[in-house]
C-alpha cells in the first residue's frame, strides 16, 4: 500500500487524535497511523467507561475526515517525507510507504519497570498492562491484585479494577509522603485532576495504602502465587493472582530519534508550535515530558495547527502551557525513584527477558552499547524497550544510538519497501 | 462466560476456547491460564506490558510465529498456538 498525506501523525492516542482533528479541519489530508486495533491510545483503549473528554474527541475524530491506518506499525524512516509501516493480516502481510509533507510524532509513552527477584513469573505485569487485559477481556472480578510502583496511574488502575468487582489487596507506591505532598498542592490548582483523584480514592477506599513501600519479591511455582513487599526495615507476604507493578513511565523515543530530532535529557526537544529540531517534524504528548491526558490534547492541538500554517491560532491556545508545565514538573518530582530500588534486582535476577541476562552479566560493562555487544541484553525482539530504561536507573546507561527495523520486521515487509529507499544499513548517531 | 449468543470459539493448541468478542489473543491466553512463550533459559512467560512493547506475549497464529497476542483480537475459527 501507498499512501500520501499532508501531514501524517504516528500514534492515535490523545495527543495524535487531537493533532489528527486540528490539521484536518480546513481540508488537509490527513493519514493517522497507530499500532493498536483501535484508536485512544493506553489511557483511552476501549473496554472500560471512557471520560467525556475521550467521548469527545474520538466522535470528533470520527468525523474529521482524517485516514486511519490501525494496526500499522512504523519500522523505518529511509528518507525525509517517507515512513515504512506493516501489518499483520495473517495471510496477507502487507507494508505501506506512507509519504507526507508534515510528520507530528505522538508516540506517547511506556511503563518503566524495574527487575527484581520473580518479575519473569506469569501474572506478574504492568500497572497499565494489567489494565490493558482486563480492558481486552479479562476478567479480574474476585480475583486478588497487588498494585505497586510509582505515579498516578497506580490509584487509578487500583479504583478501576475494584470497580470491576476485583480484590485489591494493596497499594504500594515507592514514593515516601512528604515526596508525594508537592503533587497534592500542585491538584489544589486543578480542580478537574482533584476532583477525578478524590474520585479515584473513594473508588478504592478499601484498598490498604502504603507509601514508602514496594515489592522486593514475587514468588510462585509456574505462576504468581505471593508477593513480599517491604516498607523501611519491614518485610511482609501478601498472596495474590495478579502483580501489576510498573515504575511511572518513559517517553517512546525510537521514532524521533531515528528521524534524528534532538533530545535533551530524555525527552524530546519541541518548541513552542511543537517543531522539532528536524525540518517538518512535530512533536506532542509524552515524548516531550511526563504530563498526562491534558497536556497531550493541548500539545496534539497545537501540533495540529501549526503543522497547517495555522500558527497565531496555535500560539494563542499555548498561552496555558504554563500550568500544563509545572504539572508536569510536580508529577515528575513525584514520582522520583529512592535509590533503594536499585538493590532490587539479586545477581541471578533477569534484567533483559528478552535474551535473559541476569544482572551479574552486566555489573562488569561501563555502557549500555557494550552491554549489549557482550551480554545481549537490549539485542532481543523488544530492543531494549523494557530493560534499557531498567539499566538506566540501574547504571546510568542511555542509548546511543538507534537504527532501523525499529521493531521486528517480517523479510517480506523489508523486501517489499527496500525499493522505497535503503536506510537499513547506516546506524544514526543521536548523541 | 459471555454471553452464548455473542460469544465466538478460536483454539489455543487445539482446543477449542469460547471468548467474548473483543477480546485480545493476550487476554484469551490468561484466561486459559495459558503462559505465552518460553524463554531462551526455558522460563514460562506470559504478557507483561499489554501494549505490544515488550514481546513476552507473543504466539504463533494461523500458522504464522511471533504475533503479538496482546494487540490482536481474537477472530472465530482463529488457531493459536504456544510451545
Amino acid at each position: 500500500m501507498n499512501a500520501r498525506f499532508d501531514v501524517l501523525v504516528v500514534g492515535a492516542g490523545p495527543a495524535g487524535i487531537a493533532a489528527a482533528v486540528r490539521a484536518s479541519e480546513n481540508g488537509r489530508r490527513v493519514g493517522l497511523v497507530d499500532d493498536n486495533p483501535a484508536p485512544g491510545g493506553q489511557i483511552w483503549r476501549k473496554g472500560a467507561p471512557q471520560p467525556e473528554a475521550a467521548r469527545s474527541w474520538l466522535t470528533r475524530l470520527d468525523a474529521s475526515g482524517a485516514q486511519r491506518l490501525q494496526g500499522w506499525r512504523v519500522f523505518d524512516a529511509p528518507q525525509p517525507g517517507l515512513l515504512l509501516a506493516e501489518r499483520s493480516g495473517f495471510g496477507a502481510d502487507e507494508c505501506a510507504e506512507l509519504r507526507f509533507g508534515k510528520l507530528i510524532l505522538a508516540t506517547g509513552a511506556r511503563e518503566r519497570f524495574l527487575p527484581f527477584p520473580g518479575w519473569t513469573l506469569p501474572n506478574v505485569m504492568g500497572v497499565g498492562g494489567l489494565d490493558a487485559l482486563v480492558r481486552g477481556g479479562l476478567p479480574i472480578a474476585g480475583k486478588r491484585v497487588l498494585v505497586a510502583g510509582t505515579g498516578p496511574l497506580l490509584l487509578a488502575v487500583a479504583a478501576e479494577l475494584t470497580e470491576r468487582g476485583a480484590h485489591v489487596v494493596g497499594l504500594c507506591e515507592q514514593a515516601s509522603l512528604p515526596q508525594l505532598i508537592p503533587l497534592g498542592l500542585q491538584l489544589l490548582k486543578q480542580p478537574g485532576k482533584l476532583l477525578q483523584g478524590a474520585r479515584l480514592r473513594f473508588s478504592s477506599r478499601n484498598v490498604p495504602m502504603f507509601t514508602g513501600c514496594w515489592p522486593v519479591e514475587a514468588k510462585g511455582r509456574d505462576k504468581l502465587e505471593s508477593v513480599v513487599v517491604q516498607r523501611g526495615t519491614r518485610h511482609w507476604e501478601i498472596a495474590c493472582d495478579y502483580l501489576a507493578c510498573g515504575f511511572h513511565l518513559v517517553p517512546n523515543l525510537e521514532l524521533p530519534m531515528l528521524l534524528g530530532c534532538r533530545i535533551d535529557q530524555g525527552f524530546v526537544t519541541a518548541d513552542d508550535l511543537q517543531q522539532t529540531s528536524i525540518a517538518n517534524v512535530y512533536c506532542a504528548g509524552e515524548p516531550t515530558g511526563i504530563g498526562g491526558v491534558e497536556r497531550a490534547i493541548f500539545e496534539g492541538q497545537i501540533a495540529g495547527l501549526a503543522a497547517t500554517g495555522r500558527t497565531e491560532e496555535a500560539r494563542r491556545l499555548g498561552r496555558t502551557r504554563p500550568a500544563m508545565q509545572s504539572f508536569a514538573r510536580a508529577l515528575d518530582r513525584a514520582c522520583a525513584l529512592n535509590p533503594e530500588l536499585r538493590n532490587l534486582p539479586h545477581d541471578g535476577t533477569f534484567v533483559c527477558r528478552c535474551e535473559d541476562v541476569p544482572l551479574a552479566a552486566l555489573r562488569e560493562h561501563r555502557s549500555w552499547r557494550e552491554a549489549k555487544l557482550l551480554s545481549r541484553c537490549g539485542m532481543g525482539p523488544c530492543q531494549g524497550r523494557i530493560c534499557g530504561a531498567a539499566t538506566t536507573f540501574l547504571f546510568g546507561w542511555t542509548p546511543d544510538s538507534i537504527r532501523p527495523p525499529l521493531l521486528p520486521a517480517r523479510m517480506s515487509s523489508l523486501s517489499a519497501c527496500g525499493a522505497a529507499g535503503d536506510s537499513l544499513q547506516q546506524p544514526k548517531e543521536t548523541r | 462466560m459471555p454471553d452464548a449468543a455473542e460469544a465466538l470459539t478460536l483454539t489455543l493448541n487445539g482446543e477449542a476456547l469460547r471468548v467474548a468478542p473483543g477480546t485480545t489473543v493476550a487476554a484469551a491466553l490468561l484466561l486459559a491460564a495459558s503462559h505465552a512463550r518460553i524463554s531462551v533459559t526455558g522460563e514460562p512467560r506470559a504478557p507483561l506490558c499489554g501494549m505490544g512493547i515488550c514481546y513476552e506475549c507473543r504466539v504463533t497464529i494461523n500458522g504464522i510465529p511471533h504475533q503479538k497476542s496482546c494487540q490482536i483480537l481474537c477472530q472465530p475459527g482463529m488457531d493459536v498456538r504456544t510451545p
